[in-house]
């Protein structure tokens, strides 16, 4: 096996235009399904036309657990793959063990420091030092909605919660389901952040997301939240408990559902469905949280190599994953928009457009612009844990909205 | 001496062939059992560590609730699941017992959901229980308005969906099971006993069932072990949900170990799940085993 690699490296090394060191980059993602799968496959010829190995460590299966546990026992035993798509506060737990390799060089090359926002260089530093390159920023705070169904109803596109509620009693009364949602822990989660963020604001957001402030996540407000959020239980239709949340897209699609609250990967699919953005369909801010943004950033973290070779292929595939072209192919594939804000947003739909704008004046401001809570940004695992639990809960019994910040308050102390 | 010698390897050529068995069960089931046990009273999070903590784990497994709710659906489920699967079981199998005509072909029928995999039974009824598409809908649209089936999104009920998905699957095999252990029992003492004048109900309550203990046994043990065990079964039907509401210990432990990067509570809540296998089998195969086969 190793043998035949090795003839295949060789094979590969002889046909194309060689640099100096010919590297071997192995990439453990999960970017399998039809648009994202040809996104990563854009890197990987890059990669290779700059004369280095592509490997895919591609692991079937959405979350990717079995892929990390691969990844674990590769990286305990000595031999992580070059690069791995890991996120948010789990790129500290790696860098606190010590794994990752420091990117500064290409990165002091490039100026990342002028080109990404200071909050996506936060999370993709060590100490100081790069370990990761992000690939995307999603947004995750939208609303998307079905403007002919609102039409049928005769009622606006809400912009805050009371009209969201207004909006959804009217949507009802006109028989179609107000709010299309999935219940599944992650989708409450999201839809509860969302709430949390029109309540409570972006600073508020931070103390109880980003610090975990006990006295915020058990104060009136939180409480407020949890009221509000009591509110999608009576908009939802029955057949939402375990639903996916593409087929819960889809009956916004259909017309089934007016709207649905959920980040912008739900875009491939009204894209899949040959909607225009605008026309058939529209994104619009989750309603109350115009102004700010919530951030859900991929990023491939780069783990140490034992080569130098490889270590050298590791940084060039650093470099060609911040690199303006790849930026714009994957995110164009995607939905998503670039990390790098000095890029021509040319080619980009209105939703992307939208995104890039509330993204590039909320990181300017610094106002506004949250780490997504739900999308594993914020918290570490096992608090992101402790709170889906809380939030999924509550959605699904009878509890009080006081009790709810309580037990979410408790839950995320024995967690810590 | 050549006798000896042939004798010798006769002797040694059944333990050099379970031999490579016997080292990776030892390895692979005990050594790992014991692995787990270790990690589990350690501080390990998303890797293992070795830094011993003492009884930390366990107190934070059992400071959840969502661990405590998970090991009342367990039991929940576990009767329920065992109960009904013995009954309906042997219920069809005295009925296919009474010498009836395509008994073959009945008695595959039966058994063929054992054939499909969880993961189909749990997806087809998970359809099936949807209030929207499946057997709610279908029987509004017969002319029922008010019909409502609904346990599948009723967080109290849900777990009792997963019950009858799980019935529906074993109740077949459990019901083979039987049978094989109906065809076992002596003729004789049957006809003996109807010339007697015992009637059917009594030959079946006083004579039959009792002399198939070994086989209740089984059945038992088996159907026991799938309960624990169940995992599949749960994700592909609910999917733990409505929230937590049918979450059981396996799904825990999946979620804690490889998803939230708790390896020590994970471990700590495998163990837990080994001693009630442990709990539950030890006392019934020590009363069992020791009891004369027709005692």
């Amino acid at each position: 096996m190793m043998f035949k690699k090795s003839l295949i490296a060789m094979a590969m090394g002889g046909t194309l235009a060689v640099s100096a060191q010919a590297g071997e980059v192995e990439v453990l993602h999960w970017w399998t399904s039809g648009g994202e799968a040809r996104s990563i496959a854009v890197l990987k010829e890059m990669v290779e036309d700059a004369g280095h190995t592509w490997t895919d460590f591609a692991v079937a299966g959405g979350g990717g657990e079995n892929a990390y546990t691969v990844l674990r026992s590769r990286a305990v035993s000595g031999n992580p793959p070059a690069a791995a798509q890991i996120k948010g506060l789990e790129i500290q737990e790696w860098g606190d063990l010590g794994f990752l390799a420091s990117l500064d060089d290409i990165a002091d090359e490039n100026n990342w420091d002028a080109v990404l926002p200071s909050v996506v260089a936060d999370v993709m530093k060590h100490d100081g030092d790069y370990v990761a390159a992000p690939v995307n920023v999603h947004r995750v705070n939208w609303m998307w909605a079905n403007p002919a169904v609102f039409a049928d109803a005769g009622v606006d596109i809400p912009t805050t919660l009371d009209e969201l509620w207004a909006a959804a009693e009217e949507l009802q009364a006109a028989g179609v389901t107000p709010i299309a949602h999935g219940g599944q822990p992650w989708q409450d989660a999201t839809t509860f952040e969302s709430i949390v963020l029109a309540v409570g604001g972006a600073d508020f957001f931070n103390d109880v997301f980003v610090e975990m402030d006990q006295a915020a996540l058990e104060s009136d407000t939180m409480v407020e939240a949890f009221e509000e959020f009591r509110k999608v239980n009576d908009y939802i239709d029955r057949g939402a408990p375990g639903r996916d949340w593409n087929v819960a897209t889809s009956m916004v699609i259909r017309g089934e559902a007016a709207m649905q609250f959920m980040g912008d990967w739900a875009k491939g699919e009204f894209t899949a469905a040959n909607m225009t953005p605008g026309e058939d369909y529209i994104c619009a801010p989750f309603p109350g949280t115009a102004d700010a943004f919530t951030f859900n950033i991929d990023s491939l973290a780069m783990f140490k190599q034992r080569t130098a070779a490889n270590a050298e292929a590791q940084l060039t595939m650093a470099e060609l994953v911040l690199s303006p072209s790849f930026q714009e192919t994957f995110n164009l594939n995607k939905g998503s928009i670039p990390a790098r804000t000095d890029l021509d947003m040319g080619k980009f739909d209105d939703c992307a457009l939208a995104s890039m704008e509330t993204f590039k004046s909320t990181a300017a401001s610094g106002e506004g612009l949250v780490p997504s809570m739900a999308h594993g940004m914020s918290t570490t695992s096992t608090i992101q844990g402790a709170i889906y639990d809380t939030v999924t809960e509550f959605f699904n019994s009878d509890m009080s909205a006081e009790d709810g910040a309580t037990r979410l308050a408790r839950a995320v102390r024995a967690a810590q | 001496m050549l006798a000896s010698r042939k004798k010798g390897i006769d002797y040694w050529l059944p333990k050099l062939v379970v031999s490579p068995t016997l080292v990776i069960a030892l390895v692979f089931f005990y050594g790992f059992v014991l692995w787990t046990t270790f990690i589990s009273f350690t501080n390990s999070s998303f890797l293992p560590s070795y830094e011993l903590v003492g009884f930390d784990q366990y107190v934070r497994l059992f400071m959840n609730p969502r661990w405590l709710n998970a090991m009342w659906n367990l039991v929940v489920f576990g009767v329920l699941f065992i109960g009904i699967c013995m009954v309906v079981g042997l219920v069809m199998a005295i009925l296919l017992d009474q010498n009836i005509r395509a008994e073959g072909a009945i008695r595959t029928i039966y058994l063929y959901p054992m054939a499909l995999s969880f993961i189909v039974t749990g997806t087809v009824w998970k359809w099936l229980l949807n209030p929207t598409v499946g057997i709610e809908k279908f029987v509004i649209s017969l002319g029922w308005d008010s019909f409502v089936f609904d346990w599948i999104i009723d967080p109290d009920m849900a777990i009792y969906t997963v019950v009858i998905a799980g019935v529906w699957q074993a109740s077949g095999f459990v019901m083979a099971i039987f049978l094989a252990g109906l065809r076992g029992i002596d003729t004789s003492i049957i006809k003996a006993a109807q010339l007697d004048g015992a009637n059917l109900f009594a030959v079946y309550t006083r004579i039959i069932i009792p002399s198939m203990r070994p086989v209740f046994f089984s059945a038992f043990i088996m159907l026991a072990h799938i309960a624990i065990k169940s995992f599949d079964l749960v994700i592909a039907l609910t999917g733990g949900g409505p929230g937590n509401s049918t979450d059981v210990p396996a799904i825990f432990m999946y979620q804690f170990s490889f998803q939230r990067g708790q390896l020590g509570i994970g471990a700590a809540s495998a163990v837990i799940m080994l001693m009630t296998v442990l709990a539950i089998l030890v006392p019934y195969l020590y009363s069992e085993l020791r009891t004369p086969k027709n005692g």
